[in-house]
């Protein structure tokens, strides 16, 4: 569905310019590159009016400041667009069609080619959202998109009708993409005294705990359709890949993650019918895969040392890399999905916590390139085209780096940073720009990009 | 033979001096005895101690009262001089014995008053399980590991022979072997390196013919460290297979 939409569709602009640039170069180690996504390709620029208050209901300021905010927010954030400054913006609110003055719009100072607009107004308990997506270089049928929500009025659903809008918009022109704003981000947090698994908005907004367990959980991930939560627990027999219903709201089973006391890190396939995990039950580390059911567990590897972290490629969803220890310090590799044709892909240093991209081309994974005794050295995500080798680096001199993990746009990659102990969870657009800080409260970790 | 010679002689002058001393105090009264015949004049020292109450929780004061006769110093051992009689109050942290020496010119007396100090109830431990538990700390030793490795180094060599001939002598007792990393690196990578740490532990244990059902594994990477500072110091400490009893 989403998965299969995103196979068919052409490499976003961002990758094409991405690509190039690695393509172009041999980069340096200390080479701070700066591929901005407006840079070779034309961002849109587009205004978000103020919508129209429609009605007297005393909730409708509260819940369309929140509209208002989100939705500016999720095509600010969308790594597509060039969004007109709320003070450069007409003052105007049109509230419909009828209203829409183009010209205000796209002259000076604004000089917008798209605008969105709209009205919103509460009753009886009713949210309802009227919003449309103009083209002003179209002066005759200006009209591109025109929606209708109408939901329970509350500042969740205010928030979720933006996002929706939103990615409406994205996804219409943003190369026919869909958008992120209505995705979530799974993540180990340590609020609650223990590590247990959490979950907020893509945005960072709406942050609550998922498991209760009261142990030390890690790795979450959701699977493709988001009814189900694999993560690694420890318990008193070592460690587990335990599953977590989001539909049931509960622990369900998983046999297959159980034996040895040490299954860490597991991955879906994008299909969701199989969880690849690294086991000790042989005695030494290596890659298993198992249906998603929790039957019929398989060995892929067979290297002596730490084999851990596995990710499939989501495009064919017959590869995987992951990090093998067999030559000493970590490495990423990839292999096919029966374990054949190993390849390694980086040549050096301590590489770790690969994740592949949802168009199959790149890896992001944590990098320290001149790692070693007594020279920590510098922690930093990094993305490597899987077929030319080329790799630059997104994150430059700011705290240690670890574990990213692309968002379905491709755009976007979360990861974590620790800066001075404290460990928290940032996102950024896929070329190192726009990074923002998601979390501020405790210790959080291994974050985890829903698939949709 | 000189040296022989100039010994002997320092002898006999300090010999023909004691006897010469010995002769002018025979108007004193010998040296106090049990046997001293009754109704002599200088009277043998008498003591008594009592300690109240006698068995205590930590905290809890003590009266200590004693009396003596015939004494000239008396003293009570890790208290010093006291009077001849008296009364103190004391607060002892472990139980003990309060040993009361009284000397006087007729002889000595000694008398001993015991306070015991009852357990916190929270230590209600089976003396055995204590002393297993000791006795396995003491003799089973952790092994430790280079940076980024889990191959065993020499002196981890000896250290897991060791363990191995002691868990050879007690055939009773179960092992959890946890492996441990330093902070550095991922914690996924470091949960499978610290698994490769326990079992290469494990390893060294099997081929010592330790049996395999008396060991279990858990890779604890750097999710429990033993201490958290950024030096090479605690980043050894946490480099480990650290063993626990199987309980």
């Amino acid at each position: 569905m989403k998965m299969h939409s995103l196979k068919k569709h052409r490499i976003h602009s961002l990758v094409a310019c991405l690509l190039v640039m690695l393509a172009a170069s041999q980069l340096k180690a200390q080479d701070w590159v700066h591929t901005g996504t407006n840079l070779g390709a034309d961002r849109i620029r587009i205004a978000a009016a103020d919508f129209k208050p429609v009605g007297a209901d005393p909730q409708v300021p509260a819940l369309k400041a929140t509209f208002d905010a989100t939705l500016y927010s999720d095509l600010a954030s969308a790594g597509i667009f060039d969004v007109v400054s709320k003070s450069l913006a007409p003052q105007a609110t049109p509230g419909s069609p009828q209203e829409m003055n183009l010209a205000q719009w796209s002259q000076a100072p604004a000089n917008a080619t798209m605008v969105a607009f709209g009205s919103l107004s509460s009753d009886n308990g009713r949210l309802s959202v009227l919003g449309w997506l103009f083209d002003l270089r179209n002066t005759t049928t200006p009209q591109v998109l025109g929606k209708q929500y109408n939901e329970a009025a509350s500042q969740d659903m205010a928030r979720t009708i933006a996002h929706r809008f939103a990615d409406e918009i994205i996804l219409r022109l943003g190369g026919g993409i869909n958008g992120i704003a209505e995705t979530k981000i799974y993540f180990v947090s340590t609020r609650t005294g223990s590590k247990e698994i959490w979950v907020m908005d893509y945005d960072g907004q709406n942050q609550h705990a998922v498991t209760h367990l009261g142990t030390t959980a890690l790795s979450p991930r959701v699977s493709p359709d988001n009814s189900r939560l694999a993560f690694s627990a420890l318990g008193p027999e070592g460690w587990s890949i335990r599953m977590y219903s989001l539909e049931l709201n509960r622990m369900v089973a998983f046999p297959a993650g159980i034996a040895g006391g040490s299954n860490f890190s597991p991955a879906w396939s994008a299909d969701g019918s199989k969880i690849a995990f690294s086991s000790a039950r042989t005695g030494d580390s290596e890659i298993w895969v198992a249906d998603a059911s929790g039957a019929n567990p398989r060995r892929l590897t067979t290297f002596r040392g730490p084999d851990v972290a596995p990710t499939w490629n989501p495009r064919t969803n017959a590869q995987l890399a992951w990090v093998s220890g067999r030559t000493g310090e970590p490495q990423v590799y990839t292999m096919e999905q029966d374990g054949s044709n190993v390849q390694r892909i980086t040549d050096s240093g301590y590489a770790v916590s690969p994740s592949w991209s949802p168009n199959g081309q790149l890896l992001a994974f944590s990098w320290n390139r001149k790692y070693g005794p007594g020279d920590p050295g510098g922690v930093d995500i990094h993305v490597i085209d899987i077929a030319s080798k080329n790799y630059i680096q997104l994150t430059h001199e700011s705290g240690s780096n670890d574990y990213p993990f692309w968002a379905p746009d491709n755009r976007h990659i979360v990861f974590e940073r620790t800066i001075g102990g404290h460990t928290q969870i940032w996102s950024m657009l896929a070329d190192g720009t726009e990074q923002h800080q998601l979390t501020h409260t405790g210790n959080n970790y291994m974050p985890d990009w829903s698939w949709k | 033979m000189k040296q022989r010679n100039r010994i002997l002689l320092t002898v006999a002058v300090l010999l023909a001096m004691l006897t010469v001393a010995g002769c002018k105090k025979k108007t004193v009264a010998p040296p106090a005895s049990e046997e001293a015949p009754p109704g002599t004049s200088i009277q043998t020292p008498t003591a008594q101690i009592t300690a109240t109450p006698a068995v205590v929780s930590a905290g809890d004061q003590v009266v200590l009262s004693w009396k003596t006769t015939d004494a000239t110093s008396v003293s009570i051992d890790g208290i010093g001089d006291v009077p001849t009689s008296g009364v103190k109050t004391v607060t002892p942290t472990e139980s003990t014995s309060y040993h009361l020496l009284a000397r006087g010119p007729g002889g000595s007396a000694d008398a001993t008053a015991r306070v015991t100090l009852n357990a916190p109830p929270a230590v209600v431990v089976p003396t055995t399980t204590v002393s297993t538990e000791e006795e396995f700390k003491a003799n089973v030793q952790d092994a430790f590991f280079d940076y980024d490795t889990y191959d065993i180094r020499g002196d981890a060599q000896a250290t897991l022979a060791r363990d191995a001939s002691w868990l050879a002598s007690h055939p009773d007792i179960k092992v959890v072997i946890g492996g441990y990393c330093d902070e550095r690196g991922s914690n996924e990578y470091n949960l499978a390196l610290g698994q490769n740490r326990a079992d290469a532990a494990k390893n060294a244990l099997l081929t010592a013919g330790v049996a395999a059902t008396r060991i279990r594994v858990i890779s604890y990477g750097k999710e429990k460290p033993f201490c958290s500072e950024s030096t090479e110091e605690c980043w050894q400490q946490n480099r480990r297979a650290g063993f626990t009893l199987d309980r």
